[in-house]
C-alpha cells in the first residue's frame, strides 16, 4: 500500500484517548492529484485522523511524511505553510470580516511575514486580487464584502473551502465539506468539489456515499480506528467485509 | 463608506477639541484644567494600549498598569541620579533629558512586557487573566520593597525636564502640548499599524486563533508582538506621568490600576483606539468631579458604568457609530 510516489503517506498512526482507540495502526497513502475519500460509521475516527495530519493533535505512534519530509512533530501552522490545508467539519472562519478579508487573510498567510506595520493591508492588491479571484472561484463573487457571520451555512461552508484554497496547498484536508447543508447547497459544492478533482489532491470525510462514490478515486473505510480495507469505489462497493462492517444493506452496495 | 467619514469626523473634532483646552482654560481663568487634561491625556496613551491587546488582540490582560508603572520608574529613578549626582547601581548616571529617559523607559517597559508576555501567552481566557495579574502583582511588590527609591512611600524628584531643550515639563501649557502631540502621535501610529498586515494578523487571533494557525500562522509570535509593542506604549504614558507628577510611587501599578485602564477602554469602546480616549476622559472626570457632589460618589459612578455597557455596548464611541459598519472592509 505504501507507494513511493504518494504525496501524503501515513504510517501506523496511533491515537488512544483513555479506553478508546482512536486511530490503530492506521495506514494510507494518497498520491499527487488523487482525491482519497474517507469513511466510517460515526465514532470510527475519521476527524481524529485530520486533526493529526493537521498537526492539531499529537499521534501516540506512527509517522507522517508529507511530499517526502517527516511532517509528525511539526506543528499546524507550519504543516500550513508546507502545503496541507484543511477545511473544518464545524465551520471556522473569521465571523466578524467580510468575506473577501477572510480570503485575503489566508493569501496573507503564505506571502512572506507579516511583521510589517505601515502599509495598508486592505488595500494591497498582492492581497485582494487574489482572494477575489478564489472567491469567484468558488461562486462567492458576490458576497466579497459581506460580513462572513451574515452569510447563509452553506455560502461559509464555501468560504471555508475558499479559504484552504487560498493557501495554495499541495494537500487538501476536507473534513465532511457539506455537514448541515440543504439539498441545493449540497449540490452546489458537490459541483465545486467536481471542478477541483484532477487540479488539487485531496482528502475528505463525506457521510454522503452518493458524493464519495461519485467523486473519490480511491477510498478508506475506517472501523474502530483500524482501516479495513482501501481501494478503488467498485473494489470497496464489492468487499465483503465493508458490507458486513459498514455498508450493510445500503442500496449502494 | 459614511462610518468612516463620521469616524474621521469625530476624532478630528475630540483632538481639535483637547488642542483648544489650554487657551479656553485660559481664557476661564482655571488654569488648574490644564493639569488635569494632561492627566488624562496621559491616561488616554495607555488606555490606547492596551486597547491593541484588549480590543484588537481580544487578550484581557489584568496587568497592564505594570507597564505604565515601569515607564514611570524608568523616568523617576533617572531623574533621581541626576538630581544626586549619583550612579544607578554604581554604573549609570542619571539624566534629565527626555530623549534618552522617555525612550528608554518605552524600552525596558517593552522588554518587561516581552519577557512577561512569553509566559503569559502559554494560557488563554482566564488564566491568561489571572497569570498577567500575578505577573503585575510581582512588579507591585518589587517596587514596594525597594527601599532605595521610597519603597511603599514612593520618590519625589526635581521635575525640571526639558524636552530637547525648548519645551520645559514646568512650564504648563507646554508640557500640555508635548503630550498631545504624543496622543495624537500614538494614535495615528496604532491607526496605520491596525490596518497593516501585522494588524489583520492580531485581529485574526482574536476572532479565531486556531483557523490563523490551520491557514499557517504562528500567532503565538505575533501576539507576543503585539503584547510588547502595547506594553512599550504604556511605558511611554508611564514616562509621561512621572514627568507630570514629579513623583512616582507603586500605588500607580496597584492592580485597581488596571481595572481602570480596562473600564475606560471597555466604557469607551473596545477595538477603536479613539474610544479609549473617550472613556479615559469620562473615567477621569467622573472620578474628579463626582466627590464635589457627594462624598458617596462610586454610589453614582458604579450605576453609570453599568448602564453605559448594557446600552452601549460596544462603549461610548461604539454608540455613536452605526451598527452596521462594524469593522467592514472599506
Amino acid at each position: 500500500m505504501q507507494r513511493p510516489d504518494a504525496l501524503l503517506e501515513v504510517h501506523g498512526l496511533t491515537k488512544r484517548f483513555g479506553g478508546i482507540v482512536a486511530s490503530d495502526e492506521l495506514s494510507l497513502a494518497v498520491p499527487e492529484g488523487e482525491i482519497h475519500a474517507v469513511i466510517g460509521p460515526n465514532g470510527a475516527g475519521k476527524t481524529t485522523l485530520i486533526a493529526q495530519l493537521a498537526g492539531e493533535i499529537r499521534p501516540d505512534a506512527g509517522t507522517i511524511r508529507f511530499a517526502g519530509a517527516d511532517l509528525t512533530h511539526l506543528p499546524m501552522a507550519a504543516r500550513a505553510r508546507r502545503g496541507l490545508a484543511r477545511s473544518f467539519q464545524i465551520t471556522s472562519i473569521f465571523r466578524g470580516f467580510t468575506a473577501l478579508d477572510n480570503v485575503a487573510m489566508a493569501i496573507q498567510a503564505h506571502d512572506g511575514h507579516s511583521f510589517r506595520f505601515w502599509a495598508r493591508a486592505r488595500s494591497d492588491p498582492r492581497l485582494r486580487e487574489p482572494a477575489r479571484a478564489i472567491l469567484a472561484e468558488v461562486g462567492l463573487d458576490g458576497r466579497a464584502d459581506m460580513i462572513a457571520a451574515n452569510l447563509s451555512h452553506g455560502e461559509q461552508r464555501q468560504l471555508e473551502i475558499a479559504m484552504a484554497l487560498a493557501t495554495r496547498p499541495r494537500l487538501l484536508l476536507l473534513d465532511e465539506p457539506m455537514a448541515g447543508m440543504g439539498r441545493e447547497e449540497s449540490a452546489r459544492m458537490v459541483e465545486l468539489l467536481r471542478r477541483l478533482k484532477g487540479r488539487e489532491t485531496i482528502l475528505i470525510i463525506e457521510h454522503d456515499m452518493d458524493v464519495v462514490f461519485a467523486l473519490a478515486d480511491r477510498i478508506t473505510v475506517l472501523v474502530y480506528g483500524r482501516a479495513i480495507a482501501t481501494g478503488r469505489p467498485d473494489e470497496i462497493r464489492a468487499n465483503a467485509e465493508v458490507r458486513q462492517a459498514y455498508l450493510g444493506e445500503d442500496d449502494h452496495a | 463608506m459614511a462610518a468612516l467619514d463620521r469616524r474621521h469626523v469625530f476624532v478630528v473634532t475630540l483632538l481639535a477639541l483637547f488642542a483648544l483646552l489650554p487657551i479656553a482654560a485660559q481664557l476661564a481663568d482655571q488654569p488648574f484644567y490644564i493639569g488635569q487634561f494632561r492627566r488624562i491625556l496621559i491616561f488616554a496613551i495607555a488606555a490606547i494600549s492596551l486597547d491593541l491587546i484588549l480590543g484588537y488582540g481580544g487578550m484581557v490582560s489584568l496587568g497592564h498598569a505594570a507597564f505604565f508603572g515601569i515607564g514611570a520608574y524608568v523616568v523617576g529613578i533617572l531623574n533621581h541620579h541626576a538630581a544626586e549626582e549619583t550612579l544607578f547601581l554604581g554604573l549609570l548616571p542619571g539624566s534629565r533629558n527626555v530623549l534618552i529617559t522617555w525612550p528608554l523607559a518605552m524600552l525596558v517597559a517593552a522588554a518587561s512586557a516581552g519577557l512577561i508576555g512569553l509566559v503569559s501567552l502559554r494560557t488563554s481566557g482566564i488564566y491568561f487573566i489571572m497569570i498577567t495579574l500575578a505577573f503585575a502583582q510581582m512588579v507591585y511588590f518589587f517596587f514596594v520593597s525597594l527601599s532605595a527609591y521610597g519603597g511603599d512611600d514612593g520618590l519625589r524628584f526635581p521635575g525640571d525636564t526639558v524636552i530637547a531643550g525648548l519645551i520645559d515639563t514646568q512650564d504648563d501649557i507646554a508640557f500640555y502640548y508635548a503630550v498631545f502631540a504624543v496622543l495624537a502621535g500614538v494614535l495615528y501610529l496604532c491607526q496605520r499599524m491596525i490596518e497593516s498586515r501585522f494588524g489583520l494578523v492580531i485581529q485574526g487571533c482574536r476572532e479565531n486563533e486556531r483557523r490563523m494557525q490551520a491557514i499557517g500562522f504562528p500567532t503565538f509570535r505575533y501576539r507576543l508582538a503585539c503584547f510588547t509593542i502595547a506594553g512599550g506604549i504604556a511605558g511611554l504614558a508611564g514616562a509621561l506621568f512621572a514627568a507630570h507628577e514629579s513623583y512616582i510611587s507603586p500605588s500607580i501599578m496597584h492592580w485597581t490600576r488596571s481595572g481602570d485602564l480596562i473600564v475606560m477602554v471597555v466604557m469607551g469602546g473596545m477595538g477603536s483606539l479613539i474610544g479609549p480616549v473617550v472613556g479615559a476622559t469620562v473615567f477621569l472626570l467622573m472620578e474628579k468631579l463626582l466627590p464635589d457632589y457627594t462624598e458617596h460618589w462610586p454610589v453614582v459612578f458604579g450605576p453609570v458604568l453599568l448602564l453605559i455597557v448594557l446600552f452601549a455596548k460596544r462603549g461610548i464611541f461604539g454608540w455613536l457609530r452605526p451598527r452596521e459598519h462594524r469593522r467592514a472592509a472599506p
